[in-house]
């Protein structure tokens, strides 16, 4: 019998994989097999075990320090035939989209990135990704015997833990050093934001004059008890953190309203806000793409209706 | 120092229009990815900086005409020769079947110190081709670079990742990927660009690289390719800023979403 094997190098997406490798494992009748390196294998594995995975191939082989990715893709190659793996799950993040097609070129599969859902559809496994730069969403199937997902983090929820856990596994691993040193790693500047999440989102664009202006838009979030968000164009400026941006290089909200101030509302930004509720626009170029997305629109200066909408929201 | 720049040409996504949900792509423009011209950029830069150095751009593509102007301006921004893989084959292939390509058209090229490409293309976006040219050819990736110096026998390269920022050092050759922040493409001259079309340029087809069609069929079956449904209420609030202030916080309250 095949197994799904599922790896992510965080354990909330590692367990968000395996939720979505029971489903589809039950489905199919293959086992589902998961995969956990370096110092924090062991504590991921009971975790990944209590959530349905058989089996948990743990390694803390010297060679995976640092994760370099033609080693993980390696140790995975290996710990995918000793499972017998011939579908892999990995989650989207940046180190997983790089892996995943080093994976799969290994593994002689076909790979689909960025997959932002999988569905089974007469007997196959239908990938979902956004194509054309996200004008499109394109229904991709492998005709491959090995595939490859990297599958957008936050794609599928976490199963409650059950009860019983799965075998853990030392995988017998033959690993040389990555050829790329890590020299040296730090965090990202700025305050973390987990947009995500964000129930309210103000997202603000290009249409800011100065850097000292964002304070109008801070306070119509603060208002609006809403998280600030920006378009990559204004981070660019080093305005606002990257962790900020929302649309196909940034987050893909979800959220209950979100308000675009001087955004343009170019396909690249609004990818990430079309699963929004509610979405209103503010923006003086009546043309502006932002509003063919809105369901309220404000064809004016955010100068003069910001100020106006934070008076009137904190009349309330 | 050897260093080759994979280029795409892709469609002008801005120009695209959506009609019953179907893509409308006839007499939409090509333009050069907009992440690789920051990797020509860079590759320019280290060129200037380490001396003694040569910028090749590469192709992949089913026609010849679809990236004559990808290659004239990428030439004019300062790159030195140009390689294009041109084939009808490639017509219908998927990123591995453009991976095994450039892997073959590297291998004929024969010297290459660092290969450069985008962190995605600027119209699938997929990542996947620079992975899969590093693991063909055997060699080290770092993705996501937004700094590189060359120095001694190697690379340093510092990238942005989803929480940090990290540094990794990498013996040459290597393959990087760039993401836009790593700077600002220059904008070729006139006269450059009048000088670009005299530049050294080869095209090679699959069978020139020993690759026949079957090894770039793709394995991938794009099922449907439509546009999201968007249900949108468009209401145009009118009058003055108070006035339209006014309008959407009592649009927000009858919504729900404020004074709940
Ligand atoms: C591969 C790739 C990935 C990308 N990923 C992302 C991504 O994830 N997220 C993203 O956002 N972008 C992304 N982009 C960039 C995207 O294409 C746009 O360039 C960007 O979204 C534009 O940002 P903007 O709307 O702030 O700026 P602009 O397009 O410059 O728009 C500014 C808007 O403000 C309006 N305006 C000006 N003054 C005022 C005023 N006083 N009051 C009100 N309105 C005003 C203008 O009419 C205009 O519509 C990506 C691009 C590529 C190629
Ligand atoms: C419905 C559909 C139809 C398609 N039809 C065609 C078609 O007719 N012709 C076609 O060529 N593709 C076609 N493709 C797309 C093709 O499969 C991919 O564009 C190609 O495999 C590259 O993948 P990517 O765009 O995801 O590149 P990524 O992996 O995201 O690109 C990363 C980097 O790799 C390099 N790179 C990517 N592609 C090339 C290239 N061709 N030459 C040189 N460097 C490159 C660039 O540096 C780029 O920045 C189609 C895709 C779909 C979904």
């Amino acid at each position: 019998m095949a197994d799904i094997l599922v790896y992510s190098e965080k354990q909330d997406a590692a367990l968000e994989l395996a939720f979505k490798g029971k489903e589809l494992g039950a489905a199919l009748g293959m086992g589902l097999s998961a995969a956990a390196f370096g110092p924090s294998a062991a504590d991921s594995a009971g975790a990944l075990g209590a959530h349905g995975v058989d089996r948990v191939f743990v390694s803390e082989d010297p060679a995976l320090e640092g994760l370099g990715v033609d080693v993980v893709a390696e140790a995975l190659a290996q710990v995918a035939c000793e499972a017998g793996a011939t579908m892999v799950l990995i989650a989207s993040t940046r180190r997983g989209k790089e892996l995943a097609p080093r994976l799969a070129q290994k593994l002689g599969a076909g790979c689909v990135t960025d997959v932002s859902s999988l569905v089974l559809t007469d007997g196959s496994v239908v990938a979902s990704r956004y194509a054309f730069g996200g004008n499109t969403v394109a229904r991709e199937n492998l005709t491959t015997e090995s595939k490859v997902f990297a599958v957008m983090p936050k794609t599928f929820e976490i199963a409650a833990p059950v009860a019983g856990a799965g075998a853990v596994v030392q995988a017998a691993l033959s690993l040389q050093p990555s050829a790329a040193k890590v020299v040296s790693r730090r965090p990202k500047d700025g305050d973390a934001v987990n947009l995500d999440a964000a129930e309210r989102i103000v997202g603000v664009g290009r249409g800011f004059a100065k850097r000292d202006d964002l304070g109008l838009g801070e306070e119509l979030a603060a208002a609006l008890g809403a998280e600030l968000a920006c378009t990559k164009g204004l981070s660019d400026f080093g305005w606002l953190g990257e962790d900020r941006i929302v649309g196909l290089s940034g987050a893909k909200t979800k959220p209950d309203f979100y308000l675009a101030v001087g955004v343009s509302g170019q396909i690249q930004h609004t990818v990430g806000i079309s699963s929004a509720k509610l979405i209103a626009a503010i923006n003086t170029d009546k043309d502006a793409p932002i509003f063919q997305l809105a369901d309220y629109g404000i064809v004016g200066n955010l100068y003069e209706v910001l100020p106006a909408l934070v008076e009137k929201l904190k009349a309330l | 120092m050897d260093i080759v720049v994979s280029v795409k040409t892709n469609l002008d996504l801005q120009m695209i229009r959506i009609k019953n949900r179907e893509p409308v792509l006839e007499a939409i423009p090509y333009k050069t990815g907009d992440l690789d011209k920051n990797a020509v950029e860079a590759a320019l830069q280290l060129r200037d900086a380490v001396g003694e150095s040569k910028v090749i751009v590469l192709t992949v593509a089913e026609s010849n005409r679809k990236v004559r102007e990808t290659i004239k301006e990428v030439l004019a921004m300062g790159a030195d020769e140009a390689v294009l893989i041109v084939d009808p084959a490639l017509e219908s292939t998927d990123q591995a079947g453009v991976a095994r390509t450039l892997a073959a058209a590297l291998q004929k090229i024969g010297s290459y110190d660092l290969v450069l490409f985008g962190e995605g293309s600027s119209d699938d976006y997929s990542g996947q081709v620079g992975p899969r040219v590093a693991e063909l050819l055997g060699v080290p990736q770092i993705g996501y670079a937004r700094q590189i110096t060359a120095g001694g026998a190697g690379v340093l390269v510092e990238r942005s990742m989803d929480e940090y920022i990290e540094t990794l050092e990498a013996p040459l050759p290597a393959v990087l990927t760039v993401v836009s922040e790593i700077n600002e493409p220059r904008i070729p001259s006139l006269m450059n660009i009048m000088k670009a079309g005299k530049k050294p340029t080869e095209e090679w087809s699959l069978a020139d690289l020993g690759l026949d069609p079957a090894a770039v069929a793709s394995s991938c079956e794009t099922l449907s390719n439509l546009a999201e449904e968007q249900d949108r209420k468009h209401i145009m609030l009118e009058g003055g800023a108070a006035e339209q202030a006014a309008g959407l916080v009592n649009a927000l309250l009858k919504e729900g979403i404020v004074g709940r």
